[in-house]
Protein backbone atom coordinates (compact mmCIF):
# COMPACT_ATOMS: atom_id res chain seq x y z
CA UNK A 1 0.00 0.00 0.00
CA UNK A 2 1.20 3.61 -1.00
CA UNK A 3 -0.06 6.23 1.04
CA UNK A 4 1.21 9.85 -0.51
CA UNK A 5 -0.14 13.56 1.30
CA UNK A 6 2.32 16.07 -0.53
CA UNK A 7 2.49 20.46 -1.15
CA UNK A 8 4.53 21.59 -3.49
CA UNK A 9 5.01 25.05 -4.85
CA UNK A 10 6.68 25.82 -8.13
CA UNK A 11 6.37 29.25 -9.67
CA UNK A 12 2.56 30.08 -10.09
CA UNK A 13 1.60 26.77 -9.52
CA UNK A 14 0.30 24.64 -5.92
CA UNK A 15 0.29 21.02 -5.59
CA UNK A 16 -1.83 19.48 -3.07
CA UNK A 17 -2.35 16.23 -3.13
CA UNK A 18 -2.82 12.97 -1.53
CA UNK A 19 -4.14 9.75 -2.40
CA UNK A 20 -3.22 5.63 -1.58
CA UNK A 21 -2.71 3.04 -3.96
CA UNK A 22 -3.36 -0.71 -2.90
CA UNK A 23 -1.29 -3.34 -3.75
CA UNK A 24 -1.02 -5.25 -5.95
CA UNK A 25 -3.17 -3.39 -8.45
CA UNK A 26 -2.73 -0.28 -11.09
CA UNK A 27 -3.98 2.91 -9.27
CA UNK A 28 -4.57 5.67 -12.52
CA UNK A 29 -3.44 9.60 -11.75
CA UNK A 30 -5.81 10.75 -14.28
CA UNK A 31 -6.28 14.47 -15.39
CA UNK A 32 -5.52 16.94 -18.50
CA UNK A 33 -2.35 17.86 -19.20
CA UNK A 34 -0.22 20.47 -16.81
CA UNK A 35 -2.72 19.46 -13.97
CA UNK A 36 0.07 18.02 -11.90
CA UNK A 37 -0.03 13.99 -12.64
CA UNK A 38 4.52 14.18 -13.40
CA UNK A 39 5.16 16.67 -10.72
CA UNK A 40 3.35 14.23 -8.04
CA UNK A 41 5.44 11.33 -9.97
CA UNK A 42 8.82 13.14 -9.40
CA UNK A 43 7.58 14.10 -5.90
CA UNK A 44 7.09 10.65 -5.12
CA UNK A 45 10.27 9.22 -7.12
CA UNK A 46 12.36 11.58 -4.97
CA UNK A 47 13.61 13.67 -8.15
CA UNK A 48 11.76 16.76 -6.53
CA UNK A 49 12.01 17.55 -3.19
CA UNK A 50 8.01 18.58 -1.56
CA UNK A 51 7.16 21.20 0.47
CA UNK A 52 5.95 19.09 3.23
CA UNK A 53 3.87 15.72 3.65
CA UNK A 54 4.08 12.70 3.67
CA UNK A 55 5.00 9.28 1.59
CA UNK A 56 4.55 5.78 2.71
CA UNK A 57 4.97 2.66 0.84
CA UNK A 58 3.47 -0.11 3.56
CA UNK A 59 5.50 0.19 6.86
CA UNK A 60 8.19 2.28 5.28
CA UNK A 61 8.19 6.63 5.15
CA UNK A 62 10.14 8.03 2.31
CA UNK A 63 9.27 11.40 2.93
CA UNK A 64 8.34 13.12 5.84
CA UNK A 65 8.29 16.97 6.07
CA UNK A 66 7.24 17.48 9.34
CA UNK A 67 10.15 15.41 10.79
CA UNK A 68 12.43 16.78 7.73
CA UNK A 69 12.69 13.22 6.72
CA UNK A 70 13.77 12.34 2.96
CA UNK A 71 15.11 9.29 1.64
CA UNK A 72 17.20 9.82 -1.54
CA UNK A 73 15.93 8.83 -4.74
CA UNK A 74 18.57 5.86 -5.36
CA UNK A 75 17.40 4.48 -2.23
CA UNK A 76 13.16 4.89 -2.48
CA UNK A 77 13.77 1.49 -4.67
CA UNK A 78 10.91 2.65 -7.19
CA UNK A 79 10.53 1.84 -10.40
CA UNK A 80 9.96 4.79 -12.60
CA UNK A 81 9.01 4.45 -16.40
CA UNK A 82 8.68 7.55 -18.23
CA UNK A 83 7.37 9.25 -21.21
CA UNK A 84 10.47 8.95 -23.41
CA UNK A 85 12.17 5.65 -22.79
CA UNK A 86 15.29 6.95 -21.62
CA UNK A 87 17.50 4.00 -22.08
CA UNK A 88 21.37 3.98 -21.56
CA UNK A 89 22.31 4.58 -25.80
CA UNK A 90 26.15 3.07 -24.78
CA UNK A 91 24.42 -0.05 -23.16
CA UNK A 92 22.75 -2.77 -24.97
CA UNK A 93 19.63 -4.21 -24.31
CA UNK A 94 20.92 -6.34 -22.01
CA UNK A 95 23.77 -4.01 -20.47
CA UNK A 96 20.23 -1.86 -19.65
CA UNK A 97 18.15 -4.71 -17.87
CA UNK A 98 21.41 -5.21 -15.61
CA UNK A 99 21.61 -1.69 -14.60
CA UNK A 100 19.16 -1.73 -11.85
CA UNK A 101 19.75 -5.25 -11.28
CA UNK A 102 23.24 -4.90 -10.21
CA UNK A 103 22.10 -2.14 -7.86
CA UNK A 104 19.71 -4.07 -6.23
CA UNK A 105 20.99 -3.52 -2.27
CA UNK A 106 21.99 -6.96 -0.29
CA UNK A 107 19.25 -8.10 1.51
CA UNK A 108 16.57 -7.16 -0.52
CA UNK A 109 13.67 -8.93 -1.69
CA UNK A 110 14.05 -10.36 -5.16
CA UNK A 111 10.39 -10.86 -6.65
CA UNK A 112 11.16 -10.31 -9.79
CA UNK A 113 13.62 -12.96 -11.92
CA UNK A 114 15.53 -12.02 -15.06
CA UNK A 115 13.99 -14.94 -17.40
CA UNK A 116 10.31 -14.02 -15.85
CA UNK A 117 10.53 -10.52 -17.31
CA UNK A 118 12.59 -11.52 -20.49
CA UNK A 119 9.79 -13.91 -21.05
CA UNK A 120 6.76 -11.61 -19.97
CA UNK A 121 7.68 -8.51 -21.90
CA UNK A 122 9.09 -10.78 -25.21
CA UNK A 123 12.54 -9.31 -24.88
CA UNK A 124 14.64 -12.36 -25.79
CA UNK A 125 15.30 -11.89 -29.22
CA UNK A 126 16.55 -7.96 -28.27
CA UNK A 127 18.91 -9.19 -25.77
CA UNK A 128 21.85 -8.01 -27.81
CA UNK A 129 21.23 -4.97 -29.40
CA UNK A 130 21.36 -1.30 -29.15
CA UNK A 131 18.79 1.06 -28.20
CA UNK A 132 18.62 2.89 -31.52
CA UNK A 133 18.14 -0.47 -33.08
CA UNK A 134 14.73 -0.70 -31.42
CA UNK A 135 11.54 0.45 -32.23
CA UNK A 136 9.28 3.03 -30.44
CA UNK A 137 7.59 -0.01 -28.46
CA UNK A 138 10.40 -2.00 -28.57
CA UNK A 139 12.02 0.70 -26.48
CA UNK A 140 9.75 0.92 -23.90
CA UNK A 141 9.06 -2.20 -22.56
CA UNK A 142 12.68 -2.53 -22.38
CA UNK A 143 12.17 0.49 -20.39
CA UNK A 144 9.46 -1.62 -18.21
CA UNK A 145 11.61 -4.38 -17.91
CA UNK A 146 14.70 -2.33 -16.31
CA UNK A 147 12.50 -0.81 -13.70
CA UNK A 148 11.11 -4.18 -12.48
CA UNK A 149 14.68 -5.79 -12.71
CA UNK A 150 15.25 -3.13 -9.93
CA UNK A 151 13.23 -5.18 -7.62
CA UNK A 152 11.11 -1.92 -6.85
CA UNK A 153 8.47 -1.74 -4.12
CA UNK A 154 6.27 0.44 -6.48
CA UNK A 155 6.63 1.19 -9.69
CA UNK A 156 5.54 4.84 -11.42
CA UNK A 157 4.30 4.83 -14.80
CA UNK A 158 4.47 8.55 -15.92
CA UNK A 159 2.22 8.01 -19.57
CA UNK A 160 4.21 5.24 -20.75
CA UNK A 161 2.16 5.51 -23.92
CA UNK A 162 2.32 8.79 -24.89
CA UNK A 163 5.33 8.91 -27.50
CA UNK A 164 3.66 5.93 -29.03
CA UNK A 165 1.41 6.06 -31.96
CA UNK A 166 -1.73 4.44 -31.36
CA UNK A 167 -0.63 1.16 -33.14
CA UNK A 168 2.23 0.76 -31.19
CA UNK A 169 -0.04 1.81 -28.20
CA UNK A 170 -2.19 -1.52 -28.92
CA UNK A 171 1.22 -3.45 -29.50
CA UNK A 172 2.55 -2.30 -25.72
CA UNK A 173 -0.89 -2.19 -23.88
CA UNK A 174 -1.13 -6.41 -23.54
CA UNK A 175 2.09 -6.09 -22.22
CA UNK A 176 1.50 -3.63 -19.70
CA UNK A 177 -1.76 -6.16 -18.67
CA UNK A 178 0.31 -9.09 -18.07
CA UNK A 179 2.89 -7.44 -15.91
CA UNK A 180 -0.06 -6.20 -14.24
CA UNK A 181 -1.20 -9.40 -13.33
CA UNK A 182 2.38 -11.40 -12.67
CA UNK A 183 3.76 -9.32 -10.29
CA UNK A 184 2.23 -8.56 -6.75
CA UNK A 185 3.25 -4.49 -6.40
CA UNK A 186 1.78 -1.46 -6.50
CA UNK A 187 1.43 0.54 -9.77
CA UNK A 188 0.90 4.17 -10.59
CA UNK A 189 -0.19 4.86 -13.85
CA UNK A 190 -0.39 8.17 -15.09
CA UNK A 191 -2.52 8.78 -18.00
CA UNK A 192 -4.79 11.74 -19.60
CA UNK A 193 -6.52 8.56 -21.96
CA UNK A 194 -9.23 7.27 -20.49
CA UNK A 195 -9.27 4.23 -22.31
CA UNK A 196 -5.91 3.17 -21.22
CA UNK A 197 -7.70 3.63 -17.67
CA UNK A 198 -10.26 1.63 -17.96
CA UNK A 199 -7.91 -1.09 -19.15
CA UNK A 200 -5.67 -1.11 -16.63
CA UNK A 201 -6.36 0.54 -13.25
CA UNK A 202 -9.28 -0.32 -11.02
CA UNK A 203 -9.12 2.60 -8.99
CA UNK A 204 -8.87 5.99 -10.67
CA UNK A 205 -7.08 9.44 -8.91
CA UNK A 206 -8.07 12.25 -10.56
CA UNK A 207 -6.12 15.42 -10.45
CA UNK A 208 -7.00 18.84 -11.30
CA UNK A 209 -4.67 22.26 -10.83
CA UNK A 210 -3.06 20.54 -8.63
CA UNK A 211 -5.77 18.97 -6.18
CA UNK A 212 -7.08 15.66 -5.87
CA UNK A 213 -10.81 15.95 -6.75
CA UNK A 214 -11.48 12.48 -6.64
CA UNK A 215 -10.25 8.79 -5.62
CA UNK A 216 -11.89 5.82 -5.64
CA UNK A 217 -13.03 3.08 -7.68
CA UNK A 218 -13.34 3.58 -11.11
CA UNK A 219 -16.51 2.84 -11.61
CA UNK A 220 -17.42 5.14 -8.45
CA UNK A 221 -14.86 7.60 -10.25
CA UNK A 222 -16.34 7.23 -13.68
CA UNK A 223 -19.85 8.68 -12.59
CA UNK A 224 -18.00 11.85 -10.97
CA UNK A 225 -19.03 15.30 -12.10
CA UNK A 226 -15.41 16.42 -11.96
CA UNK A 227 -14.92 13.33 -14.65
CA UNK A 228 -16.99 14.38 -16.82
CA UNK A 229 -15.83 17.66 -17.40
CA UNK A 230 -12.19 15.84 -18.57
CA UNK A 231 -13.34 13.47 -20.59
CA UNK A 232 -16.24 15.62 -22.67
CA UNK A 233 -19.80 14.67 -22.54
CA UNK A 234 -19.32 11.76 -25.91
CA UNK A 235 -16.81 9.82 -23.92
CA UNK A 236 -18.71 10.08 -20.75
CA UNK A 237 -20.28 6.49 -19.26
CA UNK A 238 -20.51 4.40 -16.19
CA UNK A 239 -17.65 1.87 -15.64
CA UNK A 240 -19.11 -1.31 -14.89
CA UNK A 241 -17.30 -4.48 -13.59
CA UNK A 242 -18.61 -7.91 -13.64
CA UNK A 243 -17.52 -11.53 -13.99
CA UNK A 244 -18.01 -14.22 -17.23
CA UNK A 245 -21.15 -16.16 -16.19
CA UNK A 246 -21.28 -17.79 -19.57
CA UNK A 247 -20.16 -18.21 -22.72
CA UNK A 248 -22.41 -18.00 -25.65
CA UNK A 249 -21.78 -19.92 -28.89
CA UNK A 250 -22.58 -16.69 -30.85
CA UNK A 251 -19.17 -15.43 -29.48
CA UNK A 252 -20.54 -13.55 -27.01
CA UNK A 253 -19.91 -13.41 -23.56
CA UNK A 254 -22.51 -13.11 -21.08
CA UNK A 255 -21.21 -10.57 -17.71
CA UNK A 256 -23.11 -10.76 -14.33
CA UNK A 257 -23.22 -7.14 -13.47
CA UNK A 258 -25.13 -5.61 -10.41
CA UNK A 259 -28.44 -7.56 -11.02
CA UNK A 260 -28.42 -7.28 -15.04
CA UNK A 261 -26.80 -9.61 -17.32
CA UNK A 262 -24.73 -7.97 -19.97
CA UNK A 263 -23.81 -9.64 -23.27
CA UNK A 264 -20.57 -8.37 -24.36
CA UNK A 265 -18.11 -8.96 -27.22
CA UNK A 266 -15.11 -10.85 -25.72
CA UNK A 267 -12.48 -12.54 -27.56
CA UNK A 268 -10.28 -15.06 -25.47
CA UNK A 269 -12.76 -14.66 -22.23
CA UNK A 270 -13.08 -17.82 -19.65
CA UNK A 271 -16.09 -18.59 -16.97
CA UNK A 272 -15.68 -16.20 -13.85
CA UNK A 273 -13.05 -14.30 -15.57
CA UNK A 274 -13.34 -10.72 -13.81
CA UNK A 275 -14.33 -8.14 -16.95
CA UNK A 276 -14.22 -4.37 -17.02
CA UNK A 277 -16.48 -2.16 -19.39
CA UNK A 278 -17.23 1.41 -20.03
CA UNK A 279 -21.05 1.58 -21.10
CA UNK A 280 -20.97 5.04 -23.03
CA UNK A 281 -23.37 7.57 -22.09
CA UNK A 282 -24.74 8.25 -25.32
CA UNK A 283 -24.75 4.34 -26.44
CA UNK A 284 -27.71 3.65 -23.75
CA UNK A 285 -31.21 4.05 -24.70
CA UNK A 286 -33.86 4.80 -22.17
CA UNK A 287 -37.36 2.73 -22.39
CA UNK A 288 -40.42 3.22 -20.63
CA UNK A 289 -42.22 -0.25 -21.06
CA UNK A 290 -40.03 -2.96 -22.26
CA UNK A 291 -39.58 -3.40 -26.08
CA UNK A 292 -40.25 -6.04 -28.41
CA UNK A 293 -39.02 -7.07 -31.60
CA UNK A 294 -35.66 -5.39 -31.71
CA UNK A 295 -31.77 -5.95 -32.47
CA UNK A 296 -30.14 -5.03 -29.46
CA UNK A 297 -28.84 -8.08 -27.11
CA UNK A 298 -29.25 -6.12 -23.59
CA UNK A 299 -32.49 -4.78 -21.89
CA UNK A 300 -31.77 -4.48 -18.57
CA UNK A 301 -34.40 -3.61 -15.70
CA UNK A 302 -33.25 -0.44 -14.28
CA UNK A 303 -34.40 2.69 -11.49
CA UNK A 304 -33.59 6.18 -11.98
CA UNK A 305 -31.66 7.56 -9.37
CA UNK A 306 -31.50 10.86 -10.82
CA UNK A 307 -31.77 13.35 -13.86
CA UNK A 308 -29.08 15.80 -14.38
CA UNK A 309 -28.90 18.74 -17.09
CA UNK A 310 -25.81 18.26 -19.68
CA UNK A 311 -24.26 19.94 -22.39
CA UNK A 312 -26.30 20.88 -25.28
CA UNK A 313 -30.01 19.52 -24.70
CA UNK A 314 -29.02 16.86 -23.08
CA UNK A 315 -29.73 15.27 -20.13
CA UNK A 316 -27.96 12.72 -17.80
CA UNK A 317 -29.72 10.06 -16.29
CA UNK A 318 -28.18 7.65 -13.68
CA UNK A 319 -29.80 4.09 -13.84
CA UNK A 320 -29.50 2.03 -10.81
CA UNK A 321 -29.06 -1.99 -12.11
CA UNK A 322 -28.71 -3.88 -8.51
CA UNK A 323 -26.36 -3.97 -6.22
CA UNK A 324 -24.84 -0.43 -6.45
CA UNK A 325 -23.74 -0.88 -9.83
CA UNK A 326 -25.20 2.23 -12.14
CA UNK A 327 -25.43 3.04 -15.19
CA UNK A 328 -25.03 6.54 -17.23
CA UNK A 329 -27.71 7.34 -19.61
CA UNK A 330 -27.12 10.68 -22.32
CA UNK A 331 -30.80 11.35 -23.61
CA UNK A 332 -32.00 14.94 -25.03
CA UNK A 333 -34.10 16.57 -22.77
CA UNK A 334 -37.41 16.53 -24.79
CA UNK A 335 -37.28 12.16 -24.23
CA UNK A 336 -36.56 12.10 -21.03
CA UNK A 337 -39.85 14.90 -20.78
CA UNK A 338 -42.06 12.93 -22.45
CA UNK A 339 -40.69 9.56 -20.86
CA UNK A 340 -41.73 11.64 -17.60
CA UNK A 341 -38.19 10.60 -16.12
CA UNK A 342 -37.72 11.24 -12.44
CA UNK A 343 -36.52 10.29 -9.61
CA UNK A 344 -37.29 6.13 -8.48
CA UNK A 345 -39.40 5.60 -11.52
CA UNK A 346 -38.93 2.11 -13.35
CA UNK A 347 -37.57 1.98 -16.78
CA UNK A 348 -35.71 -0.45 -19.27
CA UNK A 349 -32.02 0.35 -20.53
CA UNK A 350 -31.10 -0.92 -23.62
CA UNK A 351 -27.45 -1.26 -25.10
CA UNK A 352 -26.12 -2.80 -27.87
CA UNK A 353 -24.10 -5.65 -27.72
CA UNK A 354 -22.16 -4.27 -30.43
CA UNK A 355 -21.27 -0.97 -28.14
CA UNK A 356 -19.40 -2.87 -26.01
CA UNK A 357 -15.65 -3.80 -25.66
CA UNK A 358 -14.56 -5.99 -22.54
CA UNK A 359 -11.17 -5.72 -20.75
CA UNK A 360 -10.01 -8.64 -19.44
CA UNK A 361 -8.63 -8.63 -15.55
CA UNK A 362 -7.08 -11.94 -14.45
CA UNK A 363 -6.07 -10.52 -10.97
CA UNK A 364 -9.36 -9.62 -9.11
CA UNK A 365 -9.72 -5.67 -7.93
CA UNK A 366 -9.81 -5.50 -3.88
CA UNK B 1 65.71 8.30 -42.84
CA UNK B 2 66.03 10.41 -39.76
CA UNK B 3 69.45 11.54 -38.09
CA UNK B 4 69.98 10.67 -34.10
CA UNK B 5 69.12 14.60 -33.72
CA UNK B 6 66.09 14.51 -35.62
CA UNK B 7 64.62 11.30 -33.94
CA UNK B 8 65.24 12.66 -30.64
CA UNK B 9 63.77 15.58 -31.17
CA UNK B 10 60.60 13.80 -33.01
CA UNK B 11 60.30 11.57 -29.70
CA UNK B 12 60.97 13.65 -27.40
CA UNK B 13 57.90 16.36 -29.10
CA UNK B 14 55.74 12.59 -28.66
CA UNK B 15 56.62 12.04 -25.57
CA UNK B 16 55.94 15.67 -24.05
CA UNK B 17 52.54 15.93 -26.30
CA UNK B 18 51.68 12.22 -24.53
CA UNK B 19 52.69 13.61 -21.16
CA UNK B 20 50.53 16.64 -21.10
CA UNK B 21 47.34 15.25 -22.44
CA UNK B 22 47.94 12.86 -19.26
CA UNK B 23 48.10 15.70 -17.04
CA UNK B 24 45.39 17.73 -18.98
CA UNK B 25 42.48 15.18 -19.04
CA UNK B 26 41.46 14.65 -15.67
CA UNK B 27 40.91 18.21 -14.93
CA UNK B 28 39.87 19.42 -18.13
CA UNK B 29 37.04 16.46 -17.14
CA UNK B 30 36.30 18.26 -13.76
CA UNK B 31 36.70 21.69 -14.77
CA UNK B 32 34.11 20.86 -17.87
CA UNK B 33 32.09 19.21 -15.60
CA UNK B 34 31.76 22.95 -13.65
CA UNK B 35 31.41 24.43 -15.64
CA UNK B 36 28.57 22.83 -17.52
CA UNK B 37 26.43 21.32 -14.48
CA UNK B 38 26.61 23.70 -11.63
CA UNK B 39 26.16 27.07 -11.42
CA UNK B 40 28.07 28.77 -8.81
CA UNK B 41 29.26 32.41 -8.14
CA UNK B 42 32.38 33.39 -10.66
CA UNK B 43 31.65 30.77 -12.73
CA UNK B 44 32.18 33.62 -15.59
CA UNK B 45 35.17 34.72 -14.07
CA UNK B 46 36.18 31.44 -13.74
CA UNK B 47 35.16 30.33 -17.47
CA UNK B 48 37.26 33.24 -18.42
CA UNK B 49 40.14 32.36 -16.99
CA UNK B 50 40.19 28.83 -18.01
CA UNK B 51 40.00 29.86 -21.80
CA UNK B 52 43.18 32.78 -20.96
CA UNK B 53 46.10 30.54 -22.93
CA UNK B 54 43.90 30.51 -26.10
CA UNK B 55 44.26 34.76 -25.98
CA UNK B 56 47.72 35.17 -24.43
CA UNK B 57 50.79 35.65 -25.89
CA UNK B 58 52.47 31.86 -25.18
CA UNK B 59 55.40 33.87 -23.95
CA UNK B 60 53.44 35.23 -21.31
CA UNK B 61 51.98 31.76 -19.83
CA UNK B 62 55.91 30.75 -20.11
CA UNK B 63 56.90 33.43 -17.99
CA UNK B 64 54.00 32.84 -15.32
CA UNK B 65 54.68 29.55 -15.22
CA UNK B 66 58.92 30.36 -14.76
CA UNK B 67 57.55 32.50 -11.82
CA UNK B 68 55.37 30.38 -10.04
CA UNK B 69 57.38 26.73 -11.06
CA UNK B 70 60.78 28.31 -11.27
CA UNK B 71 63.06 26.62 -8.86
CA UNK B 72 62.55 30.24 -6.66
CA UNK B 73 58.26 30.51 -7.50
CA UNK B 74 56.41 29.47 -4.84
CA UNK B 75 54.71 26.31 -6.29
CA UNK B 76 58.17 25.13 -7.89
CA UNK B 77 60.07 25.76 -4.85
CA UNK B 78 58.10 23.36 -2.47
CA UNK B 79 58.30 21.17 -4.95
CA UNK B 80 61.99 21.56 -5.11
CA UNK B 81 62.43 20.98 -1.27
CA UNK B 82 59.60 18.31 -0.48
CA UNK B 83 60.45 15.97 -3.30
CA UNK B 84 63.31 17.08 -5.34
CA UNK B 85 61.38 17.51 -8.07
CA UNK B 86 62.87 20.21 -10.75
CA UNK B 87 60.43 21.43 -13.51
CA UNK B 88 61.92 24.66 -15.18
CA UNK B 89 64.22 23.68 -17.76
CA UNK B 90 63.01 19.82 -17.66
CA UNK B 91 60.92 17.96 -20.35
CA UNK B 92 58.39 17.62 -17.46
CA UNK B 93 58.10 21.66 -17.48
CA UNK B 94 57.81 21.27 -21.38
CA UNK B 95 55.02 18.79 -20.73
CA UNK B 96 53.40 21.21 -17.96
CA UNK B 97 54.01 24.21 -20.04
CA UNK B 98 52.50 22.37 -23.40
CA UNK B 99 49.83 21.37 -20.84
CA UNK B 100 48.38 24.47 -20.13
CA UNK B 101 48.59 25.93 -23.42
CA UNK B 102 46.17 23.01 -24.41
CA UNK B 103 43.79 23.23 -21.33
CA UNK B 104 41.75 25.39 -22.35
CA UNK B 105 40.77 23.01 -26.39
CA UNK B 106 40.48 19.74 -24.05
CA UNK B 107 37.98 21.75 -21.93
CA UNK B 108 36.10 23.24 -24.78
CA UNK B 109 35.78 19.64 -26.85
CA UNK B 110 34.74 17.56 -23.56
CA UNK B 111 32.22 20.66 -22.44
CA UNK B 112 30.46 20.53 -25.57
CA UNK B 113 29.76 16.39 -25.39
CA UNK B 114 28.70 16.94 -21.52
CA UNK B 115 26.29 19.80 -23.20
CA UNK B 116 24.79 16.87 -25.58
CA UNK B 117 24.43 14.15 -22.69
CA UNK B 118 20.89 13.99 -21.59
CA UNK B 119 20.64 14.44 -17.81
CA UNK B 120 17.77 12.74 -18.00
CA UNK B 121 19.51 9.61 -18.34
CA UNK B 122 21.44 10.37 -15.18
CA UNK B 123 18.01 11.21 -13.51
CA UNK B 124 16.74 7.61 -14.62
CA UNK B 125 19.73 6.02 -13.73
CA UNK B 126 19.25 7.48 -9.93
CA UNK B 127 16.27 5.68 -9.55
CA UNK B 128 17.79 2.50 -10.46
CA UNK B 129 20.22 2.43 -7.49
CA UNK B 130 23.18 4.75 -8.87
CA UNK B 131 24.77 7.21 -6.80
CA UNK B 132 26.60 10.53 -7.68
CA UNK B 133 29.84 8.95 -8.76
CA UNK B 134 28.51 5.89 -9.79
CA UNK B 135 25.74 7.89 -12.48
CA UNK B 136 28.96 9.68 -13.28
CA UNK B 137 31.60 6.55 -14.30
CA UNK B 138 28.24 4.47 -15.75
CA UNK B 139 26.35 7.09 -17.38
CA UNK B 140 28.02 10.51 -18.19
CA UNK B 141 31.78 9.17 -18.73
CA UNK B 142 31.01 7.07 -21.64
CA UNK B 143 28.52 9.30 -23.08
CA UNK B 144 30.96 12.03 -23.18
CA UNK B 145 34.09 9.21 -24.27
CA UNK B 146 33.91 11.03 -28.24
CA UNK B 147 34.76 14.66 -26.77
CA UNK B 148 37.42 13.15 -24.51
CA UNK B 149 39.10 11.52 -27.05
CA UNK B 150 38.72 14.28 -29.55
CA UNK B 151 39.71 16.87 -27.29
CA UNK B 152 42.72 14.53 -26.33
CA UNK B 153 43.79 14.06 -29.97
CA UNK B 154 43.48 17.67 -30.77
CA UNK B 155 45.60 18.43 -27.14
CA UNK B 156 48.02 15.97 -28.52
CA UNK B 157 48.70 16.76 -32.40
CA UNK B 158 48.95 20.91 -30.57
CA UNK B 159 51.01 19.17 -27.96
CA UNK B 160 53.53 18.70 -30.73
CA UNK B 161 53.79 21.99 -31.82
CA UNK B 162 54.17 24.15 -28.67
CA UNK B 163 56.77 26.61 -29.03
CA UNK B 164 56.76 29.84 -26.97
CA UNK B 165 55.53 28.58 -23.66
CA UNK B 166 58.35 26.02 -23.57
CA UNK B 167 61.02 27.34 -24.57
CA UNK B 168 60.35 30.07 -22.24
CA UNK B 169 59.64 27.78 -19.27
CA UNK B 170 61.70 24.92 -20.40
CA UNK B 171 64.49 26.38 -22.49
CA UNK B 172 66.02 25.04 -25.76
CA UNK B 173 68.26 22.25 -24.31
CA UNK B 174 69.25 18.93 -26.48
CA UNK B 175 67.48 15.87 -25.65
CA UNK B 176 65.74 17.20 -22.86
CA UNK B 177 63.58 20.34 -23.68
CA UNK B 178 64.35 20.51 -27.57
CA UNK B 179 60.92 19.09 -29.19
CA UNK B 180 60.72 19.66 -32.78
CA UNK B 181 59.71 23.60 -33.21
CA UNK B 182 62.83 23.99 -31.17
CA UNK B 183 65.06 21.96 -33.26
CA UNK B 184 63.73 23.77 -36.42
CA UNK B 185 64.06 27.21 -34.77
CA UNK B 186 67.21 25.90 -33.87
CA UNK B 187 68.18 24.76 -36.94
CA UNK B 188 66.81 28.17 -38.26
CA UNK B 189 69.21 29.99 -36.52
CA UNK B 190 72.40 27.86 -38.08
CA UNK B 191 73.95 28.18 -41.16
CA UNK B 192 73.01 25.72 -43.89
CA UNK B 193 70.61 24.60 -41.80
CA UNK B 194 67.96 25.00 -44.42
CA UNK B 195 67.38 21.30 -45.45
CA UNK B 196 66.91 19.92 -42.19
CA UNK B 197 64.81 22.58 -41.09
CA UNK B 198 62.35 21.89 -44.38
CA UNK B 199 62.96 18.50 -43.22
CA UNK B 200 61.49 19.14 -39.23
CA UNK B 201 58.96 21.01 -40.82
CA UNK B 202 57.71 18.34 -43.41
CA UNK B 203 57.50 16.32 -39.87
CA UNK B 204 55.63 17.96 -38.16
CA UNK B 205 53.20 18.80 -40.93
CA UNK B 206 52.50 15.03 -41.54
CA UNK B 207 52.47 14.32 -37.73
CA UNK B 208 49.61 17.33 -37.30
CA UNK B 209 47.52 15.82 -40.28
CA UNK B 210 47.86 12.34 -38.97
CA UNK B 211 46.40 13.23 -35.28
CA UNK B 212 43.64 15.08 -36.76
CA UNK B 213 42.65 12.25 -39.37
CA UNK B 214 43.12 9.72 -36.60
CA UNK B 215 40.76 11.76 -34.39
CA UNK B 216 37.91 12.17 -36.98
CA UNK B 217 38.33 8.66 -37.50
CA UNK B 218 38.52 7.55 -33.77
CA UNK B 219 34.99 9.69 -32.92
CA UNK B 220 33.10 8.46 -35.88
CA UNK B 221 33.83 4.94 -34.81
CA UNK B 222 32.53 5.85 -30.91
CA UNK B 223 29.61 8.03 -32.30
CA UNK B 224 28.67 5.14 -34.21
CA UNK B 225 28.53 2.78 -31.48
CA UNK B 226 26.74 5.33 -29.51
CA UNK B 227 23.96 5.22 -32.17
CA UNK B 228 24.13 8.52 -33.52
Amino acid sequence: MLRVELRKRRGDFALDAGFSAPTPGVTALFGRSGCGKSTLISLIAGLLEPDAGRIVIGEDVLFDGERGLSIDARHRRIGVVFQDPRLFPHLSVQGNLDYGARRVPRGASRFVSFDDVVGLLGLGGLLGRRPHELSGGEKQRVAFGRALLSQPRLLLLDEPLASLDLARREEVLPYLESLRDAFAIPIVYVSHQFDEVLRLATRVVLLDAGRTVADGDIAAVSRDPQLRAIVGPDSVGAVLSGHVERLDPNGLAVLRVGDAELNVELEGAAVNQRIQIQVLARDVIVASARPVGLSVRNVVSARVISVTPDAGRAVLVELDIGRTATLLARITARASEELGLSANKEVWALIKAASLRGHVFSVPAR
Amino acid sequence: MLSPAESEALWLSLSVAARAVVINLPFAVMVAWLLTRKRFAGRTLFDAFVHLPLVLPPVVVGYLLLVLFGVRGPIGGWLHEQFGIQLAFTSNGAALATAVMSFPLVVRAIRISLENVDSRLEEAARTLGAGAFDRFTSITLPLIAPGILAGAITAFAAGLGEFGAVITFAANVPGETRTLPLALYTALQTPDGDTLAARLAILSLSLGLAGLLVSELLSRALRRRLGR
